[in-house]
């Protein structure tokens, strides 16, 4: 296998690096995330501009990247500057189900930023367990109406339409469908997460809806989406790693305690080249998920379980660890470590925590 | 005095500053030079608390009640085999801390008072607190994402995301990072014992 990335995936690299570093201080991050809106819609529409959203999308549906590698390039690239534009949860899965069901203008419309597309899947009772909705689709004269609630939908505020997943009054198969956001009888309640960023709660009172693909017939196209989102959000994590193995190494070589730099004393030089081996692991696992995101659905499915568990686990152990060796400065708000330790954290709590992946794992 | 603001958004630290401040002599507590020996005489009796038994207990209690009203797949979270395995080690890990601390006790009650074993209760009292905030935080899976702190104003009576108490959960979780680091940070503890007790 070669591991080194093609010019293409470089240079997409290169760009999205330059972009964080001149144009996305930490700063108006913080400051974006703190909002209804929960990022900052001048930042997505740059980066729309620089190819990224198209860079998550085969170039027959009109965009000019779409495999596990590109995803996975362009995800480390965001997570090292912790980047909360919402690329995955209002373009990535949502695109991809369109693309899937026919609807390639509106797909069109994501990868130029114009048009932001949620997916809501989550409910109470199931939680990461999306295989069984309750919200109810029924047709009535020839129309789609759904009714149910949805929790947790991240960064559905100010969206432009929301795919929602439901059972039908004919059949148990999971059929998605599309709302428009100013459709009658939907309610949002939006909320603020820990890690800066916002998500809605969402309830459904016949509200009418397009169904997209087939009635009962999208649990594949689903766990497709689904397979890259969280291989979206395992590369975002490996950037975070990425970025905090740097800001403790340096923390390490500078800060001086007991007479010495902190980086002379074994018991943390030990515990850092620990972190490092993880972190290590996490990037294979990772690597393991984008080669095979296009394999047969088992496979597939076993190397995203495997890459979701190993970064859920090493994150969270990571996200720890990097806070102890920093000591009194890494609880502050000030300094940046803390704010990507709670991304990281967050992240084992998106598309099924490291239990839920470790148990499908085992059951596959 | 300047606020330092914590990881997690909330204020309870502050950085004070002391330039030329003029202090009557008789203000001095004890005798001078001897500030240190009265600090480490204090900071055995702080390990001790640290170790938080208590707290742990009713955590412990809290995340029990949880477990079976939170669902996972419609089934409540006490059922997954998993996360009932977490929840037991945890569980084991307070039933044993009880009795060290208990038998820490005792031996200070019939030597000179706290000693070096306060290092011991303190690592071990502050790493199960913060396993109890991370497995509450797990336990509330999508919900743990929120960060909905209006919810404890006055009168609010508007949409709940997480279980009430459970509204600031993961916010808790990120500031019970402090409890390893203060006190004498858990490496500091293990220097005193490697020290003090193992005399190595």
């Amino acid at each position: 296998m070669d591991f080194q990335p093609t010019e293409e995936r470089r240079m997409l690299a290169d760009m999205v690096a330059k972009f964080v570093q001149n144009d996305y201080p930490m700063k108006a991050r913080l400051d974006a995330g703190a909002t209804d809106l929960g990022y900052s819609p001048r930042a997505y529409m740059q980066m729309a501009e620089l190819g990224l959203i198209g860079a998550m999308f085969d170039e027959d549906i009109g965009g000019f990247g779409g495999a596990g590698f590109d995803i996975a390039t362009l995800f480390t690239e965001l997570g090292k500057g912790l980047v909360n534009e919402p690329l995955s949860d209002t373009a990535l899965a949502s695109g991809f189900i369109l693309a899937k069901t026919g609807h390639l203008g509106l797909v069109e419309q994501i990868i130029s930023g114009k048009e932001r597309v949620a997916l809501a899947l989550i409910e109470n009772g199931a939680d990461y367990d999306w295989t069984m909705p309750e919200t109810l689709a029924t047709l009535l004269d020839g129309a789609w109406q759904l009714t149910g609630s949805k929790t947790s939908v991240k960064f559905a505020y100010g969206v432009d339409a929301v795919i929602v997943s439901a059972r039908t009054s004919t059949s148990d198969g999971i059929s998605l469908f599309l709302i428009n956001a100013s459709a009658t009888g939907m309610a949002q309640h939006q909320f603020q997460t820990v890690d800066g960023g916002s998500a809605c709660d969402i309830e459904l009172n016949r509200t009418p809806a397009i169904l997209l693909g087939l009635e009962g017939c999208s649990y594949e196209t689903l766990d497709a989406a689904a397979a890259r989102s969280t291989l979206a959000i395992c590369a975002e994590a490996l950037g975070i790693m990425d970025s905090i193995k740097t800001m403790t190494v340096d923390y390490l070589r500078t800060r001086q305690q007991f007479g010495t730099v902190l980086g002379k004393f074994q018991a943390l030089q030990h515990r850092t080249a620990q972190m490092l081996l993880e972190i290590e692991q996490a990037k294979s696992a990772v690597t393991n998920a984008a080669k095979d995101l296009d394999a047969p659905t088992d496979e597939r499915n076993r190397a995203i379980s495997a890459a979701k568990y190993s970064i859920g686990r090493i994150g969270c152990y990571v996200a720890e660890e990097a806070i102890q060796l920093h000591g009194g400065i890494g609880m502050t708000w000030e300094y940046d470590l803390g704010h990507f330790a709670k991304r990281l954290v967050m992240i084992d709590h998106e598309w099924g925590d490291q239990d839920h992946h470790l148990m499908r794992y085992a059951q596959s | 005095m300047r606020p330092i603001r914590t990881l997690e958004g909330g204020h309870e630290v502050n950085e004070v500053f002391f330039t030329d401040v003029r202090v009557p002599a008789s203000n001095l507590v004890g005798e001078e030079n001897k500030g240190w020996t009265y600090a480490k005489y204090l900071l055995a009796h702080e390990r001790n608390g640290i170790a938080n038994v208590g707290i742990s207990n009713q955590k412990l209690s809290r995340l029990k009640r949880l477990s079976l009203t939170q669902k996972r797949s419609g089934k409540p979270l006490a059922e997954d085999p998993l996360f009932a395995v977490r929840l037991a080690r945890l569980e084991i890990e307070l039933r044993n801390l009880e009795t060290t601390n208990l038998r820490v006790l005792d031996g200070f009650s019939k030597g000179a008072g706290p000693g070096p074993e306060s290092s011991m209760l303190k690592i071990i009292g502050s790493e199960l607190e913060q396993n109890f905030d991370d497995l509450t935080r797990r336990a509330l899976g999508r919900h743990a994402q929120a960060h909905t702190p209006e919810v404890f104003e006055p009168g609010y009576n508007g949409p709940q995301v997480a279980p009430k108490n459970m509204a600031n959960q993961s916010a808790a979780y990120f500031n019970k990072r402090k409890v390893s680091i203060y006190g004498g940070s858990n490496e500091i503890q293990k220097n005193i014992i490697t020290k003090m007790i193992l005399e190595l």
